[in-house]
Protein backbone atom coordinates (compact mmCIF):
# COMPACT_ATOMS: atom_id res chain seq x y z
CA UNK A 1 0.00 0.00 0.00
CA UNK A 2 1.80 3.14 -1.48
CA UNK A 3 -0.30 5.37 0.82
CA UNK A 4 -0.21 2.85 4.04
CA UNK A 5 2.08 5.82 5.99
CA UNK A 6 -0.10 8.44 4.72
CA UNK A 7 -2.89 8.27 7.42
CA UNK A 8 -0.03 8.45 9.69
CA UNK A 9 0.98 12.07 8.61
CA UNK A 10 -2.63 13.28 7.80
CA UNK A 11 -2.72 14.69 11.64
CA UNK A 12 0.75 15.95 10.90
CA UNK A 13 -0.24 17.69 7.88
CA UNK A 14 -3.39 19.06 9.06
CA UNK A 15 -1.28 20.87 11.68
CA UNK A 16 1.12 22.36 9.61
CA UNK A 17 -1.83 23.70 7.02
CA UNK A 18 -3.10 25.23 10.26
CA UNK A 19 -0.24 26.70 10.89
CA UNK A 20 -0.35 28.46 7.64
CA UNK A 21 -3.50 30.29 8.91
CA UNK A 22 -1.84 31.07 11.79
CA UNK A 23 -3.25 34.67 11.05
CA UNK A 24 -7.10 34.05 11.36
CA UNK A 25 -7.27 30.54 13.02
CA UNK A 26 -10.84 30.86 13.55
CA UNK A 27 -11.82 31.31 9.83
CA UNK A 28 -9.34 29.29 8.88
CA UNK A 29 -9.65 26.15 10.45
CA UNK A 30 -13.60 26.26 9.55
CA UNK A 31 -13.20 27.00 5.92
CA UNK A 32 -9.76 23.79 6.12
CA UNK A 33 -12.73 21.10 7.56
CA UNK A 34 -15.39 22.33 5.47
CA UNK A 35 -13.00 22.07 2.07
CA UNK A 36 -11.94 18.73 3.04
CA UNK A 37 -15.12 17.55 3.98
CA UNK A 38 -16.61 18.75 0.61
CA UNK A 39 -13.93 17.21 -1.13
CA UNK A 40 -14.34 13.81 -0.14
CA UNK A 41 -18.15 14.17 -0.29
CA UNK A 42 -16.95 14.90 -4.40
CA UNK A 43 -15.46 11.80 -5.37
CA UNK A 44 -15.79 8.28 -5.45
CA UNK A 45 -13.68 5.31 -5.73
CA UNK A 46 -13.10 3.98 -9.44
CA UNK A 47 -10.45 1.53 -10.36
CA UNK A 48 -7.58 1.48 -8.70
CA UNK A 49 -7.76 5.26 -7.30
CA UNK A 50 -9.32 5.32 -3.68
CA UNK A 51 -10.47 8.12 -1.64
CA UNK A 52 -7.49 7.46 0.22
CA UNK A 53 -5.74 8.98 -2.28
CA UNK A 54 -7.31 12.65 -1.45
CA UNK A 55 -5.59 12.18 2.04
CA UNK A 56 -2.82 14.38 2.17
CA UNK A 57 0.60 13.63 4.04
CA UNK A 58 2.24 17.09 5.31
CA UNK A 59 3.95 18.02 2.11
CA UNK A 60 0.81 17.63 -0.34
CA UNK A 61 -1.04 19.75 3.08
CA UNK A 62 1.84 22.48 2.81
CA UNK A 63 2.05 22.77 -0.91
CA UNK A 64 -1.82 23.30 -1.39
CA UNK A 65 -1.25 26.99 -0.85
CA UNK A 66 -3.90 29.27 -2.61
CA UNK A 67 -2.12 32.74 -4.35
CA UNK A 68 -3.40 34.54 -1.16
CA UNK A 69 -1.66 32.45 1.44
CA UNK A 70 1.18 32.92 -0.49
CA UNK A 71 4.42 30.76 -0.61
CA UNK A 72 5.56 28.35 2.07
CA UNK A 73 7.00 30.60 4.55
CA UNK A 74 11.42 29.28 3.90
CA UNK A 75 11.50 27.90 7.79
CA UNK A 76 8.64 25.94 7.06
CA UNK A 77 10.32 24.35 3.74
CA UNK A 78 13.56 24.16 5.29
CA UNK A 79 11.60 21.72 7.71
CA UNK A 80 10.11 20.10 4.97
CA UNK A 81 13.21 19.28 2.78
CA UNK A 82 14.98 18.08 6.11
CA UNK A 83 11.92 15.83 6.86
CA UNK A 84 11.64 14.22 3.21
CA UNK A 85 15.80 13.71 3.91
CA UNK A 86 14.84 11.30 6.15
CA UNK A 87 12.53 9.43 3.61
CA UNK A 88 15.45 8.45 1.42
CA UNK A 89 16.43 5.02 0.52
CA UNK A 90 19.08 3.23 -1.48
CA UNK A 91 19.20 0.45 -3.05
CA UNK A 92 20.69 -2.62 -1.09
CA UNK A 93 23.09 -3.77 -3.45
CA UNK A 94 24.70 -0.18 -3.81
CA UNK A 95 24.13 -0.36 -7.41
CA UNK A 96 22.48 2.35 -8.80
CA UNK A 97 23.08 2.86 -12.74
CA UNK A 98 20.40 0.41 -14.72
CA UNK A 99 19.78 -0.24 -18.26
CA UNK A 100 19.85 3.42 -20.26
CA UNK A 101 17.43 1.14 -22.88
CA UNK A 102 15.06 0.44 -20.39
CA UNK A 103 15.19 4.07 -18.75
CA UNK A 104 14.24 5.04 -22.07
CA UNK A 105 11.19 3.08 -22.28
CA UNK A 106 9.85 4.20 -18.67
CA UNK A 107 10.87 7.74 -19.89
CA UNK A 108 8.14 7.79 -22.68
CA UNK A 109 5.12 5.38 -20.91
CA UNK A 110 2.18 8.09 -19.33
CA UNK A 111 0.44 5.01 -17.92
CA UNK A 112 -0.25 3.87 -14.65
CA UNK A 113 -2.30 4.91 -11.16
CA UNK A 114 -4.79 6.44 -13.40
CA UNK A 115 -8.17 4.73 -12.58
CA UNK A 116 -7.94 4.04 -16.02
CA UNK A 117 -5.37 2.16 -16.22
CA UNK A 118 -4.55 -1.69 -15.36
CA UNK A 119 -2.95 -1.97 -11.55
CA UNK A 120 -1.32 -5.12 -12.98
CA UNK A 121 0.84 -3.59 -15.17
CA UNK A 122 4.24 -1.33 -14.51
CA UNK A 123 3.68 2.32 -14.18
CA UNK A 124 5.72 4.54 -16.06
CA UNK A 125 7.76 7.51 -15.23
CA UNK A 126 6.35 9.84 -18.39
CA UNK A 127 9.49 12.08 -18.34
CA UNK A 128 9.04 13.40 -21.30
CA UNK A 129 5.78 14.80 -20.35
CA UNK A 130 7.50 17.46 -18.44
CA UNK A 131 11.26 17.40 -19.79
CA UNK A 132 13.61 17.19 -22.88
CA UNK A 133 15.73 14.08 -22.32
CA UNK A 134 17.22 12.84 -26.05
CA UNK A 135 17.57 15.10 -29.08
CA UNK A 136 15.81 12.39 -30.84
CA UNK A 137 12.28 12.65 -29.08
CA UNK A 138 10.91 16.17 -30.04
CA UNK A 139 8.02 15.29 -28.12
CA UNK A 140 8.66 17.18 -24.78
CA UNK A 141 6.94 19.00 -22.47
CA UNK A 142 8.71 22.29 -20.54
CA UNK A 143 7.18 21.72 -16.65
CA UNK A 144 10.32 20.66 -15.69
CA UNK A 145 14.14 22.04 -17.00
CA UNK A 146 16.03 20.35 -19.61
CA UNK A 147 17.64 17.32 -18.95
CA UNK A 148 19.42 16.84 -22.65
CA UNK A 149 23.06 16.01 -22.21
CA UNK A 150 22.54 16.05 -17.89
CA UNK A 151 25.34 13.51 -17.34
CA UNK A 152 27.64 15.03 -20.23
CA UNK A 153 27.70 18.12 -18.07
CA UNK A 154 27.40 16.83 -14.47
CA UNK A 155 29.69 13.76 -14.88
CA UNK A 156 28.82 10.11 -13.43
CA UNK A 157 30.60 9.61 -10.44
CA UNK A 158 29.07 7.78 -7.43
CA UNK A 159 28.18 10.89 -5.85
CA UNK A 160 26.17 12.02 -8.82
CA UNK A 161 24.35 8.94 -9.38
CA UNK A 162 23.41 9.48 -5.40
CA UNK A 163 21.83 12.53 -5.99
CA UNK A 164 19.95 11.95 -9.28
CA UNK A 165 19.15 8.34 -7.41
CA UNK A 166 17.09 10.42 -4.36
CA UNK A 167 15.96 13.34 -6.98
CA UNK A 168 13.73 10.75 -8.53
CA UNK A 169 12.79 9.07 -5.71
CA UNK A 170 11.86 12.11 -3.56
CA UNK A 171 12.57 15.94 -5.32
CA UNK A 172 10.54 16.86 -2.33
CA UNK A 173 13.98 16.16 -0.23
CA UNK A 174 15.77 18.62 -2.27
CA UNK A 175 12.84 21.16 -3.27
CA UNK A 176 10.04 22.08 -1.29
CA UNK A 177 7.05 21.62 -3.11
CA UNK A 178 8.32 20.44 -6.01
CA UNK A 179 5.74 19.71 -9.04
CA UNK A 180 7.90 16.01 -9.68
CA UNK A 181 6.12 13.31 -8.02
CA UNK A 182 7.55 10.98 -5.37
CA UNK A 183 8.81 8.48 -7.30
CA UNK A 184 10.42 6.22 -5.28
CA UNK A 185 8.27 7.59 -2.07
CA UNK A 186 5.07 6.90 -3.83
CA UNK A 187 6.20 3.62 -5.00
CA UNK A 188 4.93 4.80 -8.27
CA UNK A 189 8.34 3.17 -9.78
CA UNK A 190 10.46 0.05 -8.58
CA UNK A 191 13.69 0.18 -7.65
CA UNK A 192 15.07 -1.48 -10.69
CA UNK A 193 12.95 1.33 -12.92
CA UNK A 194 14.91 4.37 -10.63
CA UNK A 195 17.90 2.57 -11.70
CA UNK A 196 17.03 2.34 -15.35
CA UNK A 197 16.22 6.37 -15.14
CA UNK A 198 19.49 7.08 -13.75
CA UNK A 199 21.59 4.98 -16.32
CA UNK A 200 19.33 7.09 -18.93
CA UNK A 201 20.41 10.20 -17.25
CA UNK A 202 24.17 9.35 -16.94
CA UNK A 203 25.22 6.50 -19.06
CA UNK A 204 27.79 8.19 -21.56
CA UNK A 205 26.25 5.69 -24.40
CA UNK A 206 22.60 7.32 -23.17
CA UNK A 207 20.90 9.19 -26.00
CA UNK A 208 20.70 11.76 -23.55
CA UNK A 209 24.11 12.16 -23.32
CA UNK A 210 24.81 12.06 -27.15
CA UNK B 1 -3.21 8.05 -22.55
CA UNK B 2 -5.17 11.24 -23.65
CA UNK B 3 -1.78 13.10 -22.93
CA UNK B 4 -0.04 10.55 -25.73
CA UNK B 5 -2.75 10.43 -28.70
CA UNK B 6 -1.24 14.33 -29.00
CA UNK B 7 -2.06 13.48 -32.80
CA UNK B 8 0.49 10.77 -34.46
CA UNK B 9 -0.01 12.69 -37.45
CA UNK B 10 1.13 16.15 -36.05
CA UNK B 11 4.32 14.54 -34.29
CA UNK B 12 5.30 13.15 -37.31
CA UNK B 13 4.03 16.45 -39.08
CA UNK B 14 6.48 18.19 -36.45
CA UNK B 15 8.90 15.62 -36.64
CA UNK B 16 9.54 16.45 -40.21
CA UNK B 17 9.51 19.60 -39.96
CA UNK B 18 11.98 19.91 -37.32
CA UNK B 19 15.91 20.85 -38.66
CA UNK B 20 18.56 19.85 -36.29
CA UNK B 21 18.75 23.51 -33.84
CA UNK B 22 16.61 22.62 -30.89
CA UNK B 23 14.95 26.48 -31.03
CA UNK B 24 13.66 26.07 -34.94
CA UNK B 25 12.60 22.32 -33.85
CA UNK B 26 10.28 24.15 -30.97
CA UNK B 27 8.92 26.86 -33.16
CA UNK B 28 8.53 24.05 -36.07
CA UNK B 29 6.33 21.85 -33.90
CA UNK B 30 4.33 24.57 -32.58
CA UNK B 31 3.97 26.19 -35.98
CA UNK B 32 2.70 22.96 -37.16
CA UNK B 33 0.41 22.87 -34.33
CA UNK B 34 -1.34 25.82 -35.32
CA UNK B 35 -1.35 25.04 -38.27
CA UNK B 36 -3.03 21.63 -37.42
CA UNK B 37 -5.73 23.93 -35.27
CA UNK B 38 -6.71 26.09 -38.20
CA UNK B 39 -7.44 23.36 -40.44
CA UNK B 40 -9.69 22.10 -38.06
CA UNK B 41 -11.41 25.41 -37.51
CA UNK B 42 -13.24 24.66 -41.06
CA UNK B 43 -15.66 22.29 -40.45
CA UNK B 44 -17.35 21.59 -36.93
CA UNK B 45 -19.29 18.16 -35.91
CA UNK B 46 -21.27 19.77 -32.68
CA UNK B 47 -23.61 21.15 -34.91
CA UNK B 48 -24.99 17.57 -34.98
CA UNK B 49 -25.06 17.88 -31.53
CA UNK B 50 -26.45 20.77 -30.98
CA UNK B 51 -29.35 20.19 -33.89
CA UNK B 52 -29.59 16.95 -31.53
CA UNK B 53 -29.87 18.84 -28.40
CA UNK B 54 -32.07 21.50 -29.85
CA UNK B 55 -34.73 19.01 -30.60
CA UNK B 56 -34.18 17.03 -27.02
CA UNK B 57 -35.07 20.55 -25.53
CA UNK B 58 -38.41 21.04 -27.24
CA UNK B 59 -39.67 16.86 -26.93
CA UNK B 60 -41.97 15.90 -24.71
CA UNK B 61 -40.24 13.26 -22.52
CA UNK B 62 -40.14 11.49 -19.21
CA UNK B 63 -42.63 10.22 -16.84
CA UNK B 64 -44.76 13.87 -16.74
CA UNK B 65 -44.50 13.76 -21.07
CA UNK B 66 -43.52 17.34 -20.54
CA UNK B 67 -40.48 19.18 -22.50
CA UNK B 68 -37.76 21.54 -21.11
CA UNK B 69 -38.72 24.93 -22.42
CA UNK B 70 -40.19 25.33 -18.79
CA UNK B 71 -36.28 25.42 -17.78
CA UNK B 72 -35.15 27.75 -15.78
CA UNK B 73 -31.21 28.36 -16.09
CA UNK B 74 -31.30 31.61 -14.28
CA UNK B 75 -32.49 34.23 -16.57
CA UNK B 76 -35.86 33.30 -16.26
CA UNK B 77 -37.83 29.78 -17.36
CA UNK B 78 -37.19 29.07 -20.94
CA UNK B 79 -35.04 31.54 -21.50
CA UNK B 80 -31.75 30.02 -23.36
CA UNK B 81 -29.86 32.73 -24.76
CA UNK B 82 -27.10 33.97 -23.29
CA UNK B 83 -27.81 31.73 -20.17
CA UNK B 84 -24.89 29.70 -20.49
CA UNK B 85 -22.31 33.00 -20.10
CA UNK B 86 -23.99 33.64 -16.57
CA UNK B 87 -23.51 29.89 -15.09
CA UNK B 88 -22.47 28.10 -12.53
CA UNK B 89 -24.93 30.68 -10.64
CA UNK B 90 -27.73 30.14 -7.30
CA UNK B 91 -30.44 28.79 -7.73
CA UNK B 92 -33.26 29.31 -4.57
CA UNK B 93 -35.34 26.61 -5.71
CA UNK B 94 -32.41 23.76 -5.35
CA UNK B 95 -30.28 26.29 -2.65
CA UNK B 96 -26.78 25.48 -4.18
CA UNK B 97 -24.59 26.92 -6.72
CA UNK B 98 -25.37 24.73 -9.86
CA UNK B 99 -23.36 24.50 -13.62
CA UNK B 100 -25.60 23.99 -16.67
CA UNK B 101 -25.18 20.37 -16.54
CA UNK B 102 -26.45 19.73 -12.98
CA UNK B 103 -28.89 22.29 -13.66
CA UNK B 104 -29.95 20.01 -16.81
CA UNK B 105 -30.25 17.17 -14.17
CA UNK B 106 -32.82 19.16 -12.24
CA UNK B 107 -35.41 20.85 -14.52
CA UNK B 108 -34.94 16.74 -15.65
CA UNK B 109 -36.58 15.97 -12.56
CA UNK B 110 -38.49 18.65 -11.39
CA UNK B 111 -40.13 18.85 -15.20
CA UNK B 112 -40.04 15.94 -16.95
CA UNK B 113 -40.23 13.40 -13.55
CA UNK B 114 -36.64 11.62 -14.97
CA UNK B 115 -34.51 10.84 -11.78
CA UNK B 116 -30.87 11.94 -11.55
CA UNK B 117 -29.49 8.33 -12.02
CA UNK B 118 -31.49 7.65 -15.12
CA UNK B 119 -30.66 11.47 -16.44
CA UNK B 120 -26.68 10.91 -15.53
CA UNK B 121 -26.47 7.38 -16.54
CA UNK B 122 -25.19 8.52 -20.32
CA UNK B 123 -23.95 11.42 -18.72
CA UNK B 124 -20.43 11.06 -21.77
CA UNK B 125 -20.99 9.61 -24.89
CA UNK B 126 -19.27 6.54 -25.83
CA UNK B 127 -19.79 5.66 -29.63
CA UNK B 128 -23.26 4.19 -30.14
CA UNK B 129 -23.81 5.65 -26.71
CA UNK B 130 -25.03 8.78 -27.08
CA UNK B 131 -25.04 11.63 -24.31
CA UNK B 132 -28.71 13.59 -24.03
CA UNK B 133 -26.80 16.28 -21.56
CA UNK B 134 -24.22 16.06 -24.02
CA UNK B 135 -26.00 17.18 -26.64
CA UNK B 136 -28.27 19.90 -24.63
CA UNK B 137 -25.42 20.73 -23.29
CA UNK B 138 -24.12 22.06 -26.83
CA UNK B 139 -27.19 23.98 -28.22
CA UNK B 140 -27.58 25.71 -24.75
CA UNK B 141 -24.14 26.94 -25.13
CA UNK B 142 -24.29 28.20 -28.68
CA UNK B 143 -27.24 30.26 -27.72
CA UNK B 144 -24.29 32.47 -25.55
CA UNK B 145 -21.93 32.35 -28.76
CA UNK B 146 -19.96 36.29 -28.31
CA UNK B 147 -21.96 36.93 -25.27
CA UNK B 148 -18.97 37.59 -22.27
CA UNK B 149 -19.13 35.40 -19.56
CA UNK B 150 -20.49 37.46 -16.65
CA UNK B 151 -20.25 35.46 -13.45
CA UNK B 152 -21.38 37.41 -11.04
CA UNK B 153 -20.77 36.00 -7.14
CA UNK B 154 -23.42 38.11 -5.90
CA UNK B 155 -24.98 35.35 -3.68
CA UNK B 156 -23.11 34.11 -0.57
CA UNK B 157 -22.83 30.79 -1.85
CA UNK B 158 -21.88 31.78 -5.23
CA UNK B 159 -18.72 33.25 -2.96
CA UNK B 160 -18.26 30.34 -1.32
CA UNK B 161 -18.08 28.24 -4.08
CA UNK B 162 -15.90 30.02 -5.83
CA UNK B 163 -13.47 30.18 -2.87
CA UNK B 164 -13.96 26.12 -2.32
CA UNK B 165 -13.47 26.36 -6.24
CA UNK B 166 -9.63 27.83 -5.59
CA UNK B 167 -8.87 25.42 -2.99
CA UNK B 168 -9.52 22.81 -5.18
CA UNK B 169 -7.67 23.88 -7.52
CA UNK B 170 -4.60 24.17 -5.95
CA UNK B 171 -5.26 20.77 -3.66
CA UNK B 172 -2.28 18.56 -4.21
CA UNK B 173 -3.14 14.49 -3.60
CA UNK B 174 -2.80 11.32 -5.00
CA UNK B 175 0.35 9.83 -5.60
CA UNK B 176 1.99 11.73 -7.88
CA UNK B 177 1.12 14.62 -5.69
CA UNK B 178 -0.54 16.46 -8.20
CA UNK B 179 -3.09 19.43 -8.43
CA UNK B 180 -4.89 21.14 -10.73
CA UNK B 181 -2.20 24.39 -10.55
CA UNK B 182 0.93 21.04 -10.82
CA UNK B 183 -0.09 21.97 -15.06
CA UNK B 184 -2.04 24.98 -15.28
CA UNK B 185 -0.45 28.00 -13.04
CA UNK B 186 2.69 28.71 -15.19
CA UNK B 187 2.37 30.67 -18.04
CA UNK B 188 3.56 29.13 -21.26
CA UNK B 189 4.18 25.42 -20.88
CA UNK B 190 3.84 22.52 -22.14
CA UNK B 191 2.90 18.26 -21.62
CA UNK B 192 4.84 16.85 -24.69
CA UNK B 193 3.45 19.27 -27.51
CA UNK B 194 0.54 20.06 -25.91
CA UNK B 195 0.13 23.65 -24.73
CA UNK B 196 -0.83 24.19 -21.17
CA UNK B 197 -3.24 27.30 -20.67
CA UNK B 198 -2.22 29.18 -17.05
CA UNK B 199 -5.63 29.17 -15.73
CA UNK B 200 -4.05 31.49 -12.82
CA UNK B 201 -3.89 34.54 -15.59
CA UNK B 202 -7.29 36.25 -17.02
CA UNK B 203 -5.62 35.84 -20.85
CA UNK B 204 -5.29 32.20 -20.74
CA UNK B 205 -8.58 31.64 -18.98
CA UNK B 206 -10.57 33.29 -20.92
CA UNK B 207 -8.87 31.65 -24.12
CA UNK B 208 -10.01 28.27 -21.95
CA UNK B 209 -13.19 28.91 -20.64
CA UNK B 210 -15.07 30.39 -23.38
CA UNK B 211 -13.62 27.43 -25.86
CA UNK B 212 -15.24 24.45 -23.67
CA UNK B 213 -17.79 22.80 -24.29
CA UNK B 214 -15.89 21.75 -27.37
CA UNK B 215 -16.07 18.82 -29.84
CA UNK B 216 -13.16 16.43 -29.47
CA UNK B 217 -11.50 15.21 -32.58
CA UNK B 218 -9.73 12.63 -30.88
CA UNK B 219 -12.69 11.26 -28.95
CA UNK B 220 -15.47 12.12 -31.24
CA UNK B 221 -17.33 13.38 -28.97
CA UNK B 222 -18.72 17.12 -28.00
CA UNK B 223 -17.61 17.14 -24.29
CA UNK B 224 -18.84 19.40 -21.80
CA UNK B 225 -16.86 21.43 -18.23
CA UNK B 226 -18.37 18.20 -16.33
CA UNK B 227 -16.42 15.94 -18.75
CA UNK B 228 -12.73 18.03 -18.52
CA UNK B 229 -12.66 17.94 -15.14
CA UNK B 230 -13.65 14.74 -14.80
CA UNK B 231 -10.67 13.87 -17.24
CA UNK B 232 -7.94 16.17 -15.35
CA UNK B 233 -8.78 14.62 -12.16
CA UNK B 234 -8.23 11.43 -13.90
CA UNK B 235 -4.72 12.60 -14.75
CA UNK B 236 -4.31 13.61 -11.65
CA UNK B 237 -4.65 10.29 -10.27
CA UNK B 238 -7.30 11.61 -8.28
CA UNK B 239 -10.20 9.09 -7.63
CA UNK B 240 -13.56 10.01 -9.79
CA UNK B 241 -14.95 13.43 -9.55
CA UNK B 242 -18.92 12.80 -8.96
CA UNK B 243 -20.81 14.49 -11.46
CA UNK B 244 -22.64 17.80 -10.25
CA UNK B 245 -20.91 17.56 -6.91
CA UNK B 246 -20.15 20.55 -4.76
CA UNK B 247 -16.49 19.96 -5.55
CA UNK B 248 -17.13 20.09 -9.26
CA UNK B 249 -19.70 22.82 -9.43
CA UNK B 250 -16.86 24.99 -7.59
CA UNK B 251 -14.07 24.05 -9.57
CA UNK B 252 -16.31 25.39 -12.32
CA UNK B 253 -17.32 28.06 -10.82
CA UNK B 254 -13.17 29.10 -10.35
CA UNK B 255 -12.40 29.08 -13.75
CA UNK B 256 -15.54 30.44 -15.19
CA UNK B 257 -15.27 33.77 -12.98
CA UNK B 258 -11.54 33.91 -13.76
CA UNK B 259 -12.40 33.99 -17.78
CA UNK B 260 -15.41 36.87 -16.56
CA UNK B 261 -15.26 39.24 -19.89
CA UNK B 262 -14.51 36.80 -22.07
CA UNK B 263 -16.43 36.34 -25.14
CA UNK B 264 -18.32 33.02 -25.55
CA UNK B 265 -16.43 30.98 -28.59
CA UNK B 266 -18.49 27.33 -27.87
CA UNK B 267 -18.71 24.71 -28.86
CA UNK B 268 -15.52 24.67 -30.67
CA UNK B 269 -13.65 22.10 -31.98
CA UNK B 270 -9.86 21.00 -30.13
CA UNK B 271 -7.70 17.72 -31.31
Amino acid sequence: MPFARTVAVTLAGLALAGLAHAAQPQRGAKDEARAREVIRASFKEKGQAGLDRLEQDEVQAACSRTPGQGPLPAAAAKKLVAAQQATLAYPADGKLMGDWKKGEQIAQSGVGKQFSDDPAKPSGGNCYACHRLSKQEVSFGTLGPSLYQYGKVRGQGEAMQRYTYAKIFNPQAFTACSTMPRFGHHAILTEEQIKDLVALLLDPASPVNQ
Amino acid sequence: MTRRSIGPALLLAAAALAPAAHRAQEEDATAAIARYRELLQDGNPADLWEARGEALWQEKRGPKAASLEGCDLGKGPGVVKGAYAELPRYFADGDRVMDLETRLVHCMGTLQGIDAAEATKQKFGAGDKRSDLEALAAWIVAQSRGLPVRVALAHPKEKAAYALGERIFFYRGGPHDFSCATCHAQSGKRIRLQELPNLTTPADAKRAFATWPAYRVSQGEVRTMQWRMNDCLRQQRFPELVFGSEGSVALITYLARQANGAGMDAPAIKR
